[in-house]
């Protein structure tokens, strides 16, 4: 540590050096440390700096310690935004893949929205180096950032059909992420992957799209049929074990899914079976262990394929791994029968002796007690049987489980009310030889089944033969050693078992016998009274003074049994766990409602503990009364039975016990009495389930005889008239009967419970959030943000010191920048001007007018000269051969002597029906131009998309504000129903005007004109797609032609593409066809032909009104050529 | 609750790769999920110790939580992958098989001491190979070529910088 420490000092020195190769290196050692698990976090700034490096060697040490250390909590992750775009942006292919690489680590939400378009970007890349990482990257950022999913995932889409497989599988392993958590939403792709499947002949890829399809089938059960036949082929064909298991996963997944067992698929079921089976018997523990895990999964729904294993799985038990063993056991749960259980827990038992190690020994005696007790005791034929299982399985030394074991004692006893007989019988043993179990100070675990056994005996105490032995059993003063809680339950059986025990003395008449039995009670009672356990204390001495006061009344000769039976009338009825919860709320109960008045806040806090102090007080004074006389316990029982009388939710046993016993003639051939009790070191009566699955065996034999017999006969007497009842007999499960009449009852539900939906959701699921309809089409709100052209010219000219500069600009256009850099340098000039006159300023109010009136003739000045200028739009490229004509789409929306706005018109390919108008806004006057606001009146058919919220006259603020001389580009978004014809929306642009005389308050009028041309977008068409359409023939024709046209063909096709958004399909000649394809998906085919000094144009289109209206703009821009 | 903070944040295929040597001594660590160091400590911990107290002879399989743990040794070292519970775990023992023949194929019969040296080496492959957790590229020549021409980029990057040294 001492040396770390040092080294952590030196590394502090060496960052606070210049040297970015020293820092460097000194960020690289912290990264180690990092790993060694040291604390970084301090370093974080150094190592953006080292990020930021220029060098790649530098870079991408700087990268790799963020990615290592950094995390959504790191507050100078934000300051690492425009670096990472400047790397993504890099031209070299490196810096750009290191960037992403790191921000695959340390992406944050921020991050994520801040960067998602520059990734996007990035996905088609010319280098698939790139691409598949940038299509990688989008996963993380879907996850930080959902609102990008639905703008990104066409690209992501596209990719799916990279040339470069790389790509391709990166987009593959995306779109099977995404479709993993919320696969309804990519059905539709299902075509797609399922052609990738049966053409892709890399094992990476399939195993992700088989995966894929694996999510996908429980939404769509057709898919699942159509994908059997592809998988069972690459199962029958694959030699990767990693293909062939993720086959076999799917197949089975796929066969729950489809659930209703056809029978066709159960030949697939049977293949996956068989391939397990070789992974099971391979030798490499990988595969064995899979290969049952996998079994697994078959077994819940094909359970009979899977049981013809048995022996395999049985074998397995024996492996070395331990992993092996439990998962073994996992399927023998699930595999166990009426017919095998016997068979199943008997090898199981035998594990139990052989295991070393008490954790698996106790993961083999949970898993017995789980497969024997499942769904209710469903596979169980022989109750008692288990009932010894369980006796045998308190021999296990050290387990944890004893109070399961005790559980099950109990709920056995409890629910099958024909074993109680035997379970009592089995417990008195137990019992007697509590000595056994209670010695080893390490067995403590299963004392606990001392605990069933004492209530068992106690509750059931009419059953006992030998009742008052088992009495004395328990009245040892080696029970004394016993935990408190086992004690307490010794000592109010003891009294059930003296009650019973009473009464027999009783009727029977032999009063000296009832009387020795109390005085042994209070004989030896007293050694509980003594117990430093509170619970056995208070009992002992309660049940103590009951003793001695029955003892009195047996002096006097008054039969007390009666009384003292009736101390535990009644009988216990199992509750289902649920019960309590189901009871309906009583009407009128409001259970949120205080039933004190809460505390007042003001009471001071040292009142209270006082009175809680003097309330605890009176409690135990009333508690301190064990003294309670017979009478007043019988008729707080009596009450008490009477409460449950009436109480609807307390149920009452159905018929007696005592009536089913005469029909459970088996129990009393139980070889109870061959129990050998002189072996002394094992409990006796122990290994008597082997004996029970001979019984069994025999057992069934018989009852096989005797159905065949029946079956005989009735076959004799049916011959002939019935053949169709003549089925072969098999002997199936049902035909096993119980050997008991097993009553199990089930647990008790109050009558009017509630039917309770459990399975709520997680609502903190982060994958929620990508539950996103990616069919919908894309509204322009979810656009992801994109880096506008903020404050174009800026940057080309360094020497104009502008305050609100903003760095980030992208492809300043041609033509605005010739003629922007004009206007700065007037800015310029006038900014000089305006410093001089700030200097007089102080001086003279009338220079300051003259100044204004100055510079309003200047401004005029300027505007006159603006106007002089063609228009940006309107090209008079009038020589031919000429190279084209610079061109810009954007056309002047209004100007004024402040400011000038010219506008485009985009469609937006995602939606339908939506278009973005791009304003730039130019501020032509010297002063600083801010609050500026653009308002329209909105037409029926377009209307300007306006924040949540605002009503239909709030204008929309400009993002920005522009000082003299600065352009600067906004975009607003307009929805339309209609594009068939073109729209003109008047609107008004308010802004103030700020400079040294104050502010003032202007306007500005304009008209917005949307073309039909902008409703197109340029799409490319293929020349046969073209002829189909043309040929398709509900295309409605139309045609124009204009004279006097003297520009050579190339430059006007080159103008209707540019301007009017179409693309060249072909071109012969003097003859070209052309296509384009509106926003709401009309498409639009042109034949243009030039003859000598005209141009025809033929159009065909959808929609006769849009093709006339596009045609007559075609026109107007063709005739001011 | 903790635990189900840690499915929660779960969002990848692979959520961690660790790298260790048969004393316990952490060589590598990536983590394709965002937890706060002092978890991650833990988890390293436990993990370790795990996966050391595993016989020989078992599988390479562990559940862990909710994850599945995929593990393999080669000579002394770890190599230790995170996994969901849908995930095929066989892959991922490819993955990790790949990923070991990606280091030897760059450094030569690679050894623990290649990548104690240069661990940010062992880094760079790895990025190369897995990003965000997910497999980026199954061709091991595209991977080493990658890394290879970088390298190259540095290293000139290195001479040029050290020439007007001298």
């Amino acid at each position: 540590a001492k040396y770390i420490s040092q080294c952590i000092d030196e590394i502090k020195q060496e960052l606070k050096q210049d040297n970015i190769a020293v820092k460097a290196n000194a960020v690289c050692k912290l990264t180690y440390l990092q790993m060694l698990g040291y604390d970084i976090s301090w370093a974080a700034f150094n190592i953006i700096e080292v990020m930021s490096a220029s060098k790649f060697t530098f870079k991408r040490i700087g990268y790799l310690a963020a990615s290592q250390c950094f995390h959504e909590g790191t507050d100078v992750i934000m300051l690492t935004t425009n670096q990472i775009r400047k790397d993504l942006s890099s031209p070299n292919q490196y810096d750009t893949g290191v960037a992403l690489t790191g921000l695959s680590c340390f992406v944050t939400p921020d991050l994520a929205r801040d960067l998602a378009n520059d990734i996007m970007t990035l996905m088609s890349h010319t280098k698939p180096y790139i691409r598949k990482k940038a299509v990688l990257i989008m996963y993380k950022v879907f996850l930080k950032y959902p609102e990008s999913l639905r703008p990104a995932f066409p690209r992501l889409k596209e990719k799916l059909e990279d040339p470069d497989p790389g790509v391709q599988s990166a987009a593959v392993n995306v779109i099977c992420e995404l479709a993993r958590r919320n696969p309804k939403n990519y059905l539709s792709l299902a075509p797609l992957f399922f052609k990738l499947m049966t053409s892709s002949t890399n094992n990476w890829v399939l195993i992700k799209i088989i995966k894929l399809f694996g999510a996908l089938t429980p939404l769509e059960p057709r898919l699942g049929k159509k994908l059997i036949e592809p998988l069972t082929n690459l199962i029958h064909s694959t030699s990767a074990m990693s293909l062939l298991y993720e086959c076999v996963n799917t197949v089975i997944a796929v066969l729950i899914s489809l659930s209703s067992g056809m029978p066709n698929h159960s030949a697939s079921i049977q293949l996956c079976v068989q391939k397990l089976r070789i992974l099971i018997e391979d030798s490499d523990q990988n595969l064995k262990y899979l290969g049952l895990l996998a079994m697994s999964k078959i077994l819940k729904t094909h359970p009979k394929s899977v049981q013809s294993h048995k022996d395999l799985i049985l074998q397995c038990l024996d492996d070395k791994d331990e992993s092996i063993r439990l998962r073994a056991l996992d399927l023998l749960y699930g595999m166990v029968s009426k017919k095998n259980l016997m068979e199943i827990v008997k090898k199981l038992m035998i594990h139990v002796d052989k295991a070393e190690g008490t954790t698996y020994r106790d993961e083999l005696l949970t898993k017995i007690i789980d497969i024997c007790s499942q769904s209710n005791y469903q596979y169980i034929t022989n109750f008692e049987w288990y009932i010894s299982i369980l006796v045998e399985l308190t021999r296990l030394e050290g387990t944890r489980h004893g109070h399961l074991i005790a559980a099950q004692m109990l709920d056995v006893a409890i629910r099958v009310k024909a074993i109680r007989r035997f379970a009592v019988s089995q417990m008195a043993m137990l019992l007697d030889n509590a000595h056994l179990i209670a010695s080893n100070a390490q067995r403590n675990g299963i004392c606990e089944v001392l605990y069933a056994a004492a209530w068992i005996c106690g509750e059931f105490s009419e059953h006992l033969e030998e009742a008052n032995q088992t009495l004395e059993a328990m009245l040892r003063p080696k029970v004394t050693t016993l935990p408190g809680h086992i004690q307490a339950v010794y000592v109010q059986n003891m009294v059930k078992l003296y009650a019973s025990i009473l009464q027999q003395k009783e009727q029977a008449g032999e009063k000296e016998a009832a009387q020795e039995i109390t005085q042994l009670m209070i004989e030896r009672l007293p050694q509980f009274v003594q117990s430093a356990d509170l619970e056995v204390q208070e009992r002992a001495s309660c049940i103590l003074q009951l003793i001695k006061y029955i003892q009195k009344l047996q002096i006097k000769e008054v039969p007390v049994a009666e009384e003292v039976i009736a101390l535990f009338a009644g009988e216990l009825n199992p509750v289902a766990p649920k019960a309590q919860k189901k009871v309906p709320v009583p009407e009128g109960l409001d259970l949120d409602a205080w039933i004190n008045e809460p505390p007042s806040d003001s009471e001071s806090e040292d009142e209270k503990p006082k009175t809680i102090f003097h309330e605890e007080e009176q409690r135990h004074s009333r508690h301190r009364q064990p003294e309670i006389d017979e009478e007043e316990l019988a008729r707080r029982r009596e009450a008490r039975k009477q409460e449950q009388a009436n109480n609807p939710f307390y149920i009452k046993s159905s018929p007696s016990p005592q009536k089913r016993y005469q029909d459970t003639p088996g129990v009393e051939h139980i070889p109870v009495v061959q129990i050998d009790l002189s072996v002394p070191l094992k409990v006796p009566g122990m290994p008597m389930s082997d004996q029970y699955v001979k019984l069994e065996e025999e057992r069934r034999h018989k009852q096989k005889l005797e159905k065949d017999k029946k079956k005989k006969k009735q076959k004799k007497e049916k011959r002939g008239k019935h053949h169709r009842h003549n089925s072969l007999h098999t002997e199936s499960e049902e035909d096993i009967a119980p050997a008991h009449h097993v009553d199990i009852i089930t647990e008790e539900m109050p009558e009017n419970a509630l039917p309770s939906d459990e399975d709520d959701k997680d609502p903190n699921d982060p994958y929620k959030a990508l539950d996103i309809d990616l069919d919908k089409p894309l509204a322009d709100s979810e656009k992801l943000p994109v880096q506008r052209h903020r404050n174009v010219e800026t940057l080309k000219s360094p020497d104009s010191e502008v305050p609100l500069v903003e760095k980030k600009s992208k492809k300043p256009k041609k033509k605005e920048k010739k003629h922007k850099d004009k206007e700065r340098d007037k800015g310029k000039k006038k900014e000089k001007e305006k410093k001089k006159s700030s200097k007089h300023k102080k001086k003279k109010h009338k220079k300051e007018k003259e100044e204004k009136s100055k510079d309003k003739k200047k401004s005029k000045k300027k505007s006159h000269h603006s106007e002089e200028e063609p228009p940006e739009s309107v090209q008079n490229g009038t020589l031919e051969d000429e190279p084209l004509p610079p061109m810009s789409s954007y056309r002047l929306l209004a100007e004024s002597p402040y400011i000038k706005m010219t506008y485009d018109i985009q469609g937006n390919l995602q939606n339908d029906s939506q278009v973005t108008v791009s304003v730039i806004f130019e501020n032509k006057s010297t002063s600083f131009l801010k609050s500026m606001e653009l308002n329209v009146l909105d037409s029926l058919n377009t209307k300007m998309l306006r924040p949540e919220g605002s009503s239909v006259h709030d204008g929309i603020p400009v993002p920005f504000q522009l000082p003299p001389g600065i352009s600067n580009e906004a975009q607003f978004v307009f929805t339309l129903q209609s594009i068939v014809m073109a729209q003109k929306l008047k609107g008004t642009l308010s802004f103030i005007v700020k400079n040294d005389e104050g502010s003032t308050h202007e306007k500005l009028d304009f008209k917005l004109h949307f073309s039909c041309a902008s409703y197109l977008i340029t799409t490319p068409c293929y020349s046969d797609a073209f002829a189909k359409l043309l040929e398709s023939g509900d295309l409605h024709m139309s045609s124009i032609k204009v004279d006097g046209i003297s520009i050579s063909f190339q430059h006007l096709l080159a103008k209707i593409c540019f301007h009017h958004h179409f693309s060249v399909v072909e071109r012969v000649d003097s003859c070209a066809s052309m296509y384009s394809r509106s926003i709401q998906g009309h498409h639009v085919c042109l034949l243009v032909k030039k003859g000598e000094n005209s141009v025809s144009i033929d159009g065909k289109c959808n929609d006769s009104t849009l093709l006339s209206n596009l045609l007559d703009e075609m026109k107007e821009t063709l005739s001011k050529c | 609750m903790r635990e189900l903070c840690f499915i929660t944040v779960g969002n990848a295929e692979i959520h961690f790769i660790l790298l260790f040597s048969r004393q316990g001594k952490l060589r590598l660590q990536k983590w394709y999920t965002t937890l706060p160091d002092k978890e991650k400590k833990k988890i390293i911990r436990e993990i370790v110790q795990i996966i050391l107290s595993r016989n020989q002879k078992t599988s390479s399989f562990v559940d862990w939580k909710d994850l599945k743990l995929v593990y393999k040794r080669y000579a002394s070292l770890y190599f230790c992958c995170a996994i969901e519970d849908q995930d095929n775990e066989l892959l991922t023992l490819e993955v990790v098989h790949r990923y070991v023949e990606l280091l030897d194929r760059y450094f030569g019969n690679v050894c623990e001491l290649d990548i104690i040296f240069n661990f940010e080496k062992a880094y760079f492959i790895l990025d190369e190979f897995i990003i965000g957790g997910e497999v980026q590229e199954t061709s091991k020549k595209t991977a080493v070529k990658a890394i290879e021409e970088s390298d190259m980029l540095q290293e000139t990057v290195e001479e040029y910088m050290n020439k007007p040294a001298f």
